[in-house]
């Protein structure tokens, strides 16, 4: 089963060398990680989404947290929470296509943001499902380029994942 | 005050209570060497950087409190990689202070530049490298506080050489602010009630107990509580002295090379209180098949120990020493009444499969052993071991009572970890006997240090048990490789000249009866003393679990 994990850590030189150097050490898969300063500086957020059963997520979360940088680890999958990530994708697009694929980005909402003499770049924003189904749309035109942030997640309503929050 | 860099990182070990450090310099650490010329510290220059830093392992291992190695960038850096690891594995508390090059330097493949923060990653409990000379006393601080605190563990400092040249004014940092790091202390009550019924349903408890009762200091506490509920306790390597050997209730090591009493009792437990442990695979043999019939208590400070490696039925996370105080309170509401009839089994096993050894008129080790454990147990001693045969027959044959009195590498099984921890321990504790019981290959990994012995003093003994194998390698290829002894036959330098070369004594013995009259003469001088005990060669170290096997699957 897939896990989606919120990390809090020190905003340090190293400590993302730490985490992906603990999590590879010890055997763990993961399928994306993306991290970024807080809206405080001293605090950097890592989204890392694991898979695993049970006991493998258990220990995950606690070799975490044993680094010292890390200040606090939790699991948002049981959850009500929001997850989203952020794609580019680069089209084939003959001007014969254009208007079909500006049409479908329209009904994704998405984006266009760049426009070439034989390609688009699409920009969505989505959970994976969304993310998936842009893909499988676009596909037939030729994707050239594909590039994704990885997921980031937030907690539903007025629960935080902060230093002081539950 | 107007402070460089190298004067404040010395200035704080001082404050920090640091007697000793274990050393190397070179370039990139002068200036703090240059600030311990005149400091309060001892400095003990070891002859290789490994060797500085089992000292400062050995130091910590014997004293309780944290050891100090130094070494300059580069190899001085990477030469102290193995003692971290060993320190690691065994979870000692050492601070490992490297030179770095200058920050400018850094990342420039430049001259005698290692990346010691990335290689030790894996190995340290923490590390840092001090980019801004206002940061260092901090640091020094929180390394200190990291590395005794929680789960003990190594930390290093690796320190550019422009940092700890650089001058700031220096203040006293304040207190400790670490916001990711709340090492556990008292167990959560309702875990300890837990367990306290459950040792008082038990019929046939065992306490298995490990290098955490030693690390927390609460033997006391862990000796109450086997009297009190009458069970018998083994130890790992890590937990010898944790328990006395001698101890009606002790049932010794268990695992590949513990007694066979202690397997039996463990098999056949409906309780295992596992106490400062992990479930190594040297304990445990065939996971799924380790105490099968067992409920597990499994008490620990370190949280990840906890469903690790096996599945318990109460987990109380905390120190132990407190955690037992809190056990031992909860149990005085039962009336624990322990049968009889487990104290019997396990007396009638003990009688019937005692630790053995065949005399055949050869010098045997295990004799050797049990020979120096009569002239040393009525006097304080530690007793330090490198990595094979004789470390196996010494946990075996030694009865130790104190803790922190057996100083071997658990974890990481370091060939080389004998002598120059048992310097270092020699050095935390000047006024005991301290003995390194080595083997022929063991000893030459890091038999420089006898320099060092002689140097300063030091009157550690040395007894090799000679064999002129890696014994316990061979006995392997014995056993599962069909007698092929590929490369383990050692062709060994003339040992007592060689003593006598770096200026210790040296001793040959090669029959039962010259054995005490040469351990008392080396435990009688005052000089470090090497005995080269010329032992049977192909003895094995029994009983023993096959690799993969349950642990009451014996041979021998
Ligand atoms: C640094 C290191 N290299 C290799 C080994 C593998 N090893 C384990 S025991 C052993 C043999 C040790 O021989 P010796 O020191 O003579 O002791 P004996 O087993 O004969 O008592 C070896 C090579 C090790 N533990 N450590």
């Amino acid at each position: 089963m897939r896990h989606t994990l919120a990390v809090l850590v020190e905003n340090n030189p190293g400590v993302l060398a730490r985490v992906a150097g603990l999590i590879r050490r010890r055997g763990f898969n993961i399928d994306s990680l993306a991290v970024g300063p807080t809206n405080d500086p001293t605090i950097s957020r890592m989204t890392i989404v694991v898979e695993g059963d049970d006991l493998v997520l258990e220990q995950v979360i606690k070799q975490l947290r044993k680094l010292i940088e890390v200040i606090k680890v939790s699991d948002l999958t049981a959850e009500e929470h929001v997850d989203r990530e952020l794609v580019l994708i680069k089209v084939k697009a003959e001007p014969a296509q254009r208007s079909q694929i500006i049409q479908l980005v329209d009904v994704f909402r998405a984006h266009i943001v760049d426009v070439g003499r034989e390609t688009l770049i699409v920009e969505a924003t989505g959970d994976e499902e969304k993310i998936r189904a842009i893909e499988e749309i676009l596909r037939p035109f030729g994707i050239k380029e594909f590039v994704r942030t990885g997921k980031v997640a937030m907690l539903r309503g007025s629960r935080t994942t902060s230093v002081d929050g539950e | 005050m107007e402070l460089k860099g190298g004067e404040i990182l010395v200035k704080c070990l001082e404050e920090l209570g640091v007697e000793v450090v274990f050393g190397y310099p070179g370039g990139a650490i002068l200036p703090v060497y240059d600030a311990l010329y005149d400091a309060d510290i001892r400095h003990i220059l070891t002859r290789h950087e490994q060797g500085a830093a089992h000292a400062a392992d050995g130091y910590a291992r014997a004293t309780g409190r944290p050891g100090v190695c130094m070494a300059t960038s580069g190899p001085g850096a990477t030469n102290l990689v193995t003692g971290i690891a060993n320190a690691y594995m065994d979870s000692v508390p050492i601070i490992a202070i490297t030179g770095q090059v200058a920050r400018t330097m850094i990342g420039r493949d430049s001259f005698q530049e290692a990346d010691i923060t990335g290689i030790t990653l894996p190995i340290t409990k923490h590390n840092y490298l001090v980019q801004d000379v206002n940061d260092l006393a901090r640091i020094v601080r929180e390394a200190f506080h990291v590395a005794t605190t929680g789960r003990p563990g190594p930390v290093l400092i690796d320190l550019p050489r422009d940092v700890a040249a650089s001058k700031t004014e220096y203040r006293e940092p304040g207190p400790v602010k670490l916001r990711g790091y709340r090492p556990p202390a008292e167990g959560n009550p309702e875990d300890v009630a837990r367990a306290a019924r459950l040792i008082a349903e038990a019929q046939r408890p065992v306490i298995y107990a490990g290098g955490g009762v030693v690390n927390s200091g609460a033997h006391e506490e862990l000796r109450a509580l086997a009297e009190k509920i009458m069970a018998p306790v083994a130890t790992t390597l890590m937990g010898i002295g944790g328990f006395p050997g001698d101890h009606p209730l002790s049932l010794g090591m268990l695992g590949m090379h513990g007694a066979k009493y202690a397997n039996y009792a463990v098999m056949e437990s409906d309780l295992l209180i596992a106490v400062g442990v992990r479930f190594d695979d040297r304990v445990t043999g065939k996971l799924d098949a380790f105490a099968p019939e067992a409920r597990v208590i499994h008490i620990d400070i370190d949280p990840a120990e906890i469903g690790k490696n096996v599945r318990v039925n109460v987990a109380i996370v905390g120190d132990v020493k407190r955690v037992l105080t809190q056990l031992l309170k909860c149990l005085d509401e039962y009336l624990v009444r322990p049968g009889t009839a487990w104290q019997e089994k396990i007396a009638t096993w003990k009688k019937e499969y005692p630790l053995t050894y065949r005399r055949d008129g050869q010098l045997k080790p295990q004799a050797v052993i049990q020979e120096i454990y009569r002239q040393t147990k009525d006097r304080p001693t530690r007793v330090a071991t490198d990595v094979g045969q004789h470390q196996m027959w010494t946990a075996q044959y030694y009865f130790f009572s104190r803790p922190r009195s057996f100083i071997s590498s658990g974890g990481l099984g370091t060939m080389g970890f004998g002598l120059p921890a048992a310097i270092g321990a020699q050095v935390g504790c000047p006024d005991e006997l301290v003995v390194s019981i080595s083997g022929d290959g063991s000893i030459q990994m890091n038999i420089q240090e006898l320099c060092t012995a002689v140097n300063y003093e030091l009157p550690v003994k040395v007894a090799i048990m000679n064999n002129g194998f890696l014994g316990m390698v061979r006995q392997w290829q014995e056993l599962f490789y069909n007698r092929r002894y590929a490369y383990t036959e050692l062709i060994n330098p003339d040992f007592v000249k060689l003593a006598e070369a770096y200026g210790a004594e040296g001793l040959r013995v090669t029959r039962e009866v010259e054995v005490a009259p040469a351990l008392e003469q080396a435990f009688r001088s005052s000089r470090p003393v090497l005995i080269d005990f010329v032992v049977a060669r192909e003895e094995n170290v029994l009983p023993m679990v096959p690799p993969g096997e349950p642990i009451d699957k014996m041979l021998g």
